[in-house]
């Protein structure tokens, strides 16, 4: 644990960012539409997230969590409404909202570790060569993999890979860490030590993050804020606090109380 | 019904360390040398040269089917006096020329036709037009537009190679997963830099079976034409030494020719495509 506590340090950042939120949604209504039909993702969901949150989006599947986040990530366009980073609208995919994804294919495997960090700053031209590799390196240090720097994707365990994901995000320091189920594909003690291993991040870097879950547990875990979405189409059904509830206290009456209640916002509509 | 449990005490344990492994038991020389495909190949080879020898001395007629032993001294000689050589060099040189170009034509469309909904229809239609067509047919119109020579040639080796390559190569775009894609995007790449950087590589595993079929249908659709002209292109190559070593009746350089035709192709796909594979997609694991 860092000298200030992870609740003080975004208590601290909250109170600065108030004025403007680091990124706003609006209204938003997000569609896919094929020949024969439109299918509605989200029905007007709007949000705020400050610099520092941990802002987790849950709900079931079919809710438009994910399509939200990749509204957000610019690969997405919307039907209506809008997303403002630092109050500037999202137009196109860019490296300051970088994704992680659930796959695992998400790193190009013909890159080994390091350079597979290296390449999004150098793909986005943030830094040169040398630069890129110093940073990536200090960033696969972050997550523990210093020893895997020259082994390829293929090679990793799933947890080690989306440990590599991570730390390819990090490293570009982005405005916003948008992470899609993370953690979804992988067994349950290794999701476990990379929910652990996310906080810790947290704690240190102190970088935003939006998270998307339909885990009630890992929303409350990895969260500080969370948007609880109901599905066909996603509308925000509530938006509650999840700060102070940490691994040790899983068991606790605060958290099985508010893990009830989500349980109860999402399922008795 | 209840189960009624038997009393067990419960017990935990401190791990002691393990043991070293025992060496593993290394297998013997001739062994190893079995394991391998090329040891197994040769001996494969081996016997089918004993067989050939064997089945020429008893028929006992040169003109039709000469010996192993006495093909290969007409492909030594031809080797030493440098007639093969020259032969195989004019055929490789066109064959590269052709090759290249195609590559390069087949690439172009192929990413044209990842990009634009309109290259992928031109591209889609002419496949399907062109790739059941064989290359070597469309050599008497080449002969008609560009003359005897090697205009003409590199024409249909351009066309033996553009249909396959271009059909595997936009299949190898298309495959490629949609989260590598997202990923790709996210770090702001787009156009050429994106289709380098992300698409190639991504397609590579069919990209590089696109180049097999591709070369070996140039290979065999440039022997095929050099059998019906080459002597009025002045320099003909290996498959008019072929064709005029049949002529004159010289059997065994005609079977030196065609072995000389096989083992290029042989090399070519062994030490080339091969070497190429084992450095890129099956390192990188996405091929096996």
């Amino acid at each position: 644990m860092v000298a200030t506590g992870p609740q003080e340090r975004a208590a601290l950042a909250a109170a600065a960012a108030v004025a403007v939120p680091l990124l706003q949604v609006r209204d938003l209504t997000l569609e896919y539409r094929s020949e024969h039909k439109t299918i509605r993702a989200t029905h007007e969901v709007s949000f705020n997230v400050q610099q520092g949150d941990r802002f987790v989006l849950l709900g079931a599947s079919g809710c438009g969590k994910s399509s939200l986040l990749k509204a957000i990530a610019g690969f997405l366009a919307p039907r209506s409404g809008r997303i403002l980073l630092d109050g500037k609208p999202v137009l196109e995919p860019g490296p300051d909202r970088v994704v992680v994804f659930q796959e695992f294919d998400q790193l190009p495997p013909w890159k080994r570790v390091l350079d597979n960090v290296a390449f999004g700053l150098i793909a986005s031209r943030q830094c040169g060569k040398n630069e890129a590799r110093g940073r990536a390196a200090q960033a696969l240090a972050t997550v523990g993999l210093t020893r895997f720097a020259d082994a390829f994707p293929h090679q990793l365990s799933g947890g080690m890979k989306q440990r590599v994901a991570i730390a390819r995000a990090l490293a570009m320091r982005p405005r916003v860490l948008l992470m899609d189920e993370p953690f979804a594909a992988l067994d349950a003690l290794t999701r476990r030590s990379l929910q652990e291993e996310v906080l810790r991040l947290w704690a240190e870097l102190g970088f935003t993050l939006l998270f998307v879950t339909h885990s009630i547990e890992e929303a409350l875990l990895v969260g500080s804020r969370i948007l609880l979405l109901s599905p066909h189409p996603g509308r925000v059904r509530a938006e509650l606090n999840a700060d102070g509830f940490e691994i040790a206290g899983i068991g606790s009456p605060a958290f099985q109380a508010q893990q009830q209640r989500i349980h109860r916002l999402l399922f008795d509509q | 019904m209840s189960h009624v449990f038997t009393h067990r005490p419960e017990f935990e344990r401190e791990l002691p360390p393990l043991p070293a492994l025992a060496e593993p038991v290394s297998l013997s020389r001739a062994r190893r040398l079995w394991q391998r495909d090329s040891v197994r190949q040769v001996v494969v080879l081996v016997l089918i040269a004993i067989a050939w020898e064997l089945a020429a001395r008893w028929a006992g007629n040169d003109l039709l089917l000469p010996g192993f032993l006495q093909a290969a001294q007409a492909w030594w000689s031809d080797l030493r006096n440098g007639e093969l050589l020259t032969r195989t060099g004019a055929s490789l040189s066109l064959l590269l020329r052709g090759y290249a170009l195609g590559v390069v034509l087949a690439l172009t469309l192929s990413a044209l036709a990842v990009a634009t909904r309109p290259g992928r229809d031109v591209l889609n239609t002419l496949t399907s037009l062109f790739n059941p067509l064989p290359a070597i047919a469309l050599l008497p119109l080449a002969l008609l537009w560009f003359g005897l020579g090697s205009g003409s040639l590199i024409f249909v080796l351009v066309h033996a190679v553009l249909w396959p390559l271009a059909l595997s190569t936009l299949s190898g775009f298309q495959g490629v997963p949609e989260t590598l894609r997202m990923a790709g995007r996210n770090y702001g790449l787009r156009g050429m830099r994106y289709v380098l950087q992300i698409l190639v590589p991504a397609a590579l595993p069919a990209i590089l079976s696109g180049l097999r079929i591709g070369w070996a249908f140039a290979w065999r659709t440039l022997i095929a034409a050099e059998l019906f002209f080459g002597a009025s292109s002045g320099q003909g190559g290996l498959g008019w030494y072929i064709f005029q070593s049949r002529n004159e009746l010289l059997t065994d350089r005609v079977f030196a020719g065609l072995a000389t035709v096989v083992m290029i192709g042989w090399v070519v796909e062994r030490l080339v495509f091969d070497s190429v594979e084992r450095l890129t997609v099956r390192r990188w694991g996405m091929q096996r």
